[in-house]
């Protein structure tokens, strides 16, 4: 059991992690205070062309070493501690960020950059798979993920979220069941521009994770939820998938559905997507947020076996495991959408963000 | 002094006992027996059966047939004393060659002692944090498509679901030969797949015309003696698939003997009465990886582009093979592992060449991943399946689909004698003399097939559901779902699970 919040401004009006955190910290039955996190788009501006580089590091000498690979790889523009408030947590590790551009791109990697983003992702998983006690769990652009052992507010406090502001938001309270609770470990998981948490236990992860594995990825944490982030990287950014047909593969409707179907070319397409992406179709009890520079959407298994709840007013859309956690980020909530079980739920900016590339729905 | 020709000792080593009290005489057990082991006395004014003791091979014919239930199958091992090298079987193999000088022919699968390793390997359930699914009130799907299929959807302009073969679940049955099996057999089998929704394969004996009307649910085999292969033959079939090898036995042809070749056999192979049907060991055209290539596209050709499945017997280097039959242009590749049946083979092949179908499907799958060419055919897996826990273990491994043959021919009565080479088999199944074939009811076979493909389905889904899976896609290659038990750090690896405990 986990709980799950989730905020955008389709306008993209920057706010503090307040609100997000009323509607995480609400549900402390769902966590047991060995994971939280929060993701938010949109808090880096000036720095927005630029991979932000989040790394954890168990000591100084981890961090050096992450420091020397990443520049050894990247341009690095701008390298700063990550502020903690560290009387909140005082067993935690060293935080640092980097914004960075691929620097040694064209000696690696003819072809040039059209490619940054392969670059970019496949020297972090290199480095989380080499740099012993280092660990960089955030490298989109223009967002930041933040996240520890600890409750949804101890985090909120301790990365002192009050001082960020972004356009959309993600939150997580952890219950771990399948793997200890550890600062890697939190959710959310970030792959680029897509940050994902969920709820669940993904069953499906052995295959899910051998299919990833079979295009490079390289999954180190143990832990299922972190494959997903890897699919929506995959789907969307490398096969080109718009989110409908990438939420359709990720979660599929039955077979039994999809052959009573009466639209055949709809029908065909699913046929299409569930034979293809039959490696990445989640099986298992889930409720999952996804984020990405486009805007942010939910996902659940075909019987919801874990719940989600939605509601939209006045250009923004709210997500929450909880129905009073949705009223923890507006009062006067009107619409409640609680999405049927298979059912995704999609939030997307009025306006593609000026660097954001398209993403077709 | 002269010793008989078969046995040591001059005896079977099994041999139909009669409860006197019971047997009324009626001599069933005498025209149940097609090897003529029992016969009937006179004695006292009353018939009484007696056992030859010399050609019992254990078949239950007797048994199962007998009105008075006044007969079973006893064993009469040989008393030799106990030795690691001269176990009884050895023995009897020395007296048999020394007698004749020949190559001991038997039927079936190897059953040695190499370890099986479906018996070593447990799944995991779910408990607490992730809910199992019950498939008596929640959906569970087996749908499984067969073929190339694209990487990704970029790649899938123009492609269709329907140049795929879809089956309801991933079991098929595997190539028996009209020949080596008969044609009730057979067409039972392809009554069975249509109605089942899956496939049913010919093995190298041709399509007899009255299979036809299933041809949509065949995999019609093309093989080195290349019986039966006309204009029909390849424009009929569902797919098509080139036999290079086959599990019991690697690296050799095959022999249908003139006794089997018959007035039906001999039509639809398309050769004499009569006449010996050699399949030679390999086919004659293919010689190298590019000749199965050629032979590949040119039967795509001939028959308008349907999939071409190309079947190996599971050896050493079956990774690297399998890459090469892929990169070929095949759509799908049949595994067929050391315990695959077969109507006739020595003794010696099958109990000594080839490789565990669970170790060779790991590392095929395992290799065709590493090529990123996974997608471009899929795996079927036979030999040895003896339950549907071996099918979801198979398919966890990475098997897209399991064929089974033995277990197919036990549902319909074999009891394992292991003499599908005589041509006598006592319930019908391996043979082609007419009187014999007739004990065989076509229509009790395809509900006895129905009936195993039922309940090895609910069992499967069973096995789905309580690893809160509710479609077979996110079993197959999913290996996490599986933990080994007693086996070394190297076996571990190449079968890509952990072992229990971990």
């Amino acid at each position: 059991m986990c709980g799950i919040a989730g905020l955008i401004s389709l306008n993209r009006i920057r706010e503090n992690g307040q609100r997000i955190k009323k509607a995480i910290v609400l549900q402390t039955e769902r966590g047991n205070g060995l994971g939280a996190g929060y993701g938010a788009y949109g808090i880096y501006p000036g720095y927005e062309s630029l991979y932000a580089i989040h790394i954890m590091a168990a000591s100084e000498e981890a961090m050096e070493r992450a420091a020397l690979f990443i520049r050894r790889w990247f341009k690095v523009q701008k390298q700063e501690p990550i502020p903690v408030w560290d009387k909140i947590i005082r067993d935690h590790p060293y935080f640092q960020r980097f914004f960075v551009e691929p620097a040694a791109l064209s000696q690696h990697c003819p072809g040039g950059r059209e490619n940054e983003d392969d670059d970019v992702l496949e020297k972090m998983m290199l480095m989380n798979k080499e740099v012993c006690g280092a660990y960089a769990f955030s490298n989109g652009k223009d967002m930041g993920v933040f996240k520890g052992v600890g409750t949804p507010q101890e985090i909120y406090d301790f990365f002192m979220l009050d001082h960020y502001e972004g356009y959309s938001w993600l939150a997580h309270n952890r219950f771990p069941t399948n793997t200890p609770g550890w600062w890697g470990g939190a959710h959310p998981f970030n792959a680029l521009d897509w940050s994902i948490v969920h709820n669940g236990e993904v069953s499906s992860y052995g295959i899910n994770r051998r299919y990833l594995e079979g295009h490079g990825y390289v999954c180190h944490l143990q832990t299922d939820s972190e494959v997903i982030a890897y699919l929506f990287d995959l789907l969307v950014r490398r096969h080109g998938l718009g989110i409908a047909d990438a939420a359709n593969a990720l979660a599929p409707p039955y077979w039994a559905s999809v052959e009573r179907m009466e639209n055949h070319g709809q029908q065909e397409r699913l046929r299409l997507l569930k034979i293809i992406y039959e490696q990445a179709m989640l099986n298992g009890p889930f409720a999952v947020l996804a984020a990405f520079s486009g805007g942010m959407f939910s996902l659940t298994d075909n019987t919801k076996l874990r719940p989600m709840t939605t509601a939209s007013q006045d250009g923004y859309t709210y997500f929450a495991s909880e129905l009073s956690a949705l009223y923890e980020m507006r009062e006067d909530l009107q619409q409640i959408v609680t999405p049927r079980a298979g059912e995704p739920v999609v939030a997307l900016f009025h306006e593609p963000a000026a660097s954001g590339k398209g993403v077709a729905v | 002094m002269k010793l008989r020709a078969e046995q040591p000792g001059g005896r079977a080593l099994y041999r139909p006992v009669f409860d006197r009290t019971l047997c009324i005489g009626c001599g069933e057990c005498v025209r149940q027996c097609t090897f003529n082991e029992i016969r009937l006395d006179s004695r006292n004014e009353k018939r009484v059966p007696h056992a030859a003791g010399k050609a019992c091979g254990a078949c239950h014919r007797c048994e199962v047939m007998c009105p008075r239930g006044a007969v079973y199958i006893g064993e009469r091992p040989l008393a030799l004393r106990p030795h690691a090298v001269w176990s009884q079987e050895a023995v009897m193999r020395v007296h048999l060659q020394a007698a004749s000088g020949a190559v001991p022919i038997t039927g079936f699968g190897a059953g040695s002692d190499i370890p099986v390793y479906w018996n070593r390997l447990l799944f995991n359930a779910c408990q607490v944090t992730n809910p199992s699914i019950d498939p008596q009130r929640e959906p569970m799907e087996t749908t499984t498509y067969l073929g190339r299929k694209p990487e990704n959807l970029k790649e899938a302009d123009g492609f269709k679901a329907s140049q795929l073969l879809r089956l309801n679940l991933p079991l098929v049955f595997a190539p028996m030969s009209y020949g080596s099996i008969n044609l009730r057999l057979q067409k039972a089998l392809a009554i069975t797949a249509r109605e089942k929704g899956i496939l049913w394969y010919s093995g190298e004996g041709g399509l007899h015309k009255e299979l036809y009307d299933y041809s949509d649910w065949a995999v019609l085999q093309i093989a080195s003696g290349r019986f039966g292969i006309n204009p029909d033959y390849l424009t009929k079939a569902r797919a098509y698939q080139i036999k290079i090898g086959q599990g019991a036995k690697p690296g050799i042809g095959g022999h249908l003997p003139g006794e089997k070749v018959l007035e039906g056999v001999s039509r639809t192979r398309m050769i004499p009465v009569g006449s010996d049907a050699i399949s030679p060991a390999p086919q004659h055209d293919i010689y190298s990886i590019e000749d199965l290539r050629l032979l590949i596209y040119a039967v795509k050709e001939a028959s308008g582009g349907k999939p071409v499945c190309v079947k190996i017997a599971a050896v050493h280097n079956v990774a690297a093979i399998a890459t090469g039959i892929v990169h070929a242009g095949a759509d799908m590749v049949y595994l067929d592992g050391y315990r695959a049946g077969t109507g006739a083979t020595p003794a010696i092949v099958r109990d000594n060449v080839g490789i565990p179908l669970e170790l060779a499907l790991a590392a095929v799958d395992q290799r065709l991943r590493g090529e990123g060419i996974r997608h471009k055919a899929s795996i079927v897996a036979g030999g040895g399946i003896a339950d549907s826990a071996a099918v979801m273990k198979a398919i966890a491994l990475g098997a897209d689909a399991v064929a089974i043959g033995t277990a197919a021919l036990i549902s319909c009565g074999c009891h394992g004698c292991q003499r599908c080479h005589t041509g006598k088999c006592p319930w019908g199944l391996t043979t082609n003399d007419p009187d014999i074939a007739e004990r065989l009811d076509v229509d009790w076979a395809v509900e006895r097939l129905s009936n195993l493909v039922d309940g090895w389905l609910h069992e499967m889904k069973e096995i789905m559901g309580l690893n809160g899976i509710y479609d077979i896609g996110s079993f197959r290659g999913n290996r996490l779902l599986l933990r080994g038990v007693g086996l070394s750090p190297k076996e571990l690896e190449i079968l890509g699970v952990r072992h229990a405990g971990e």
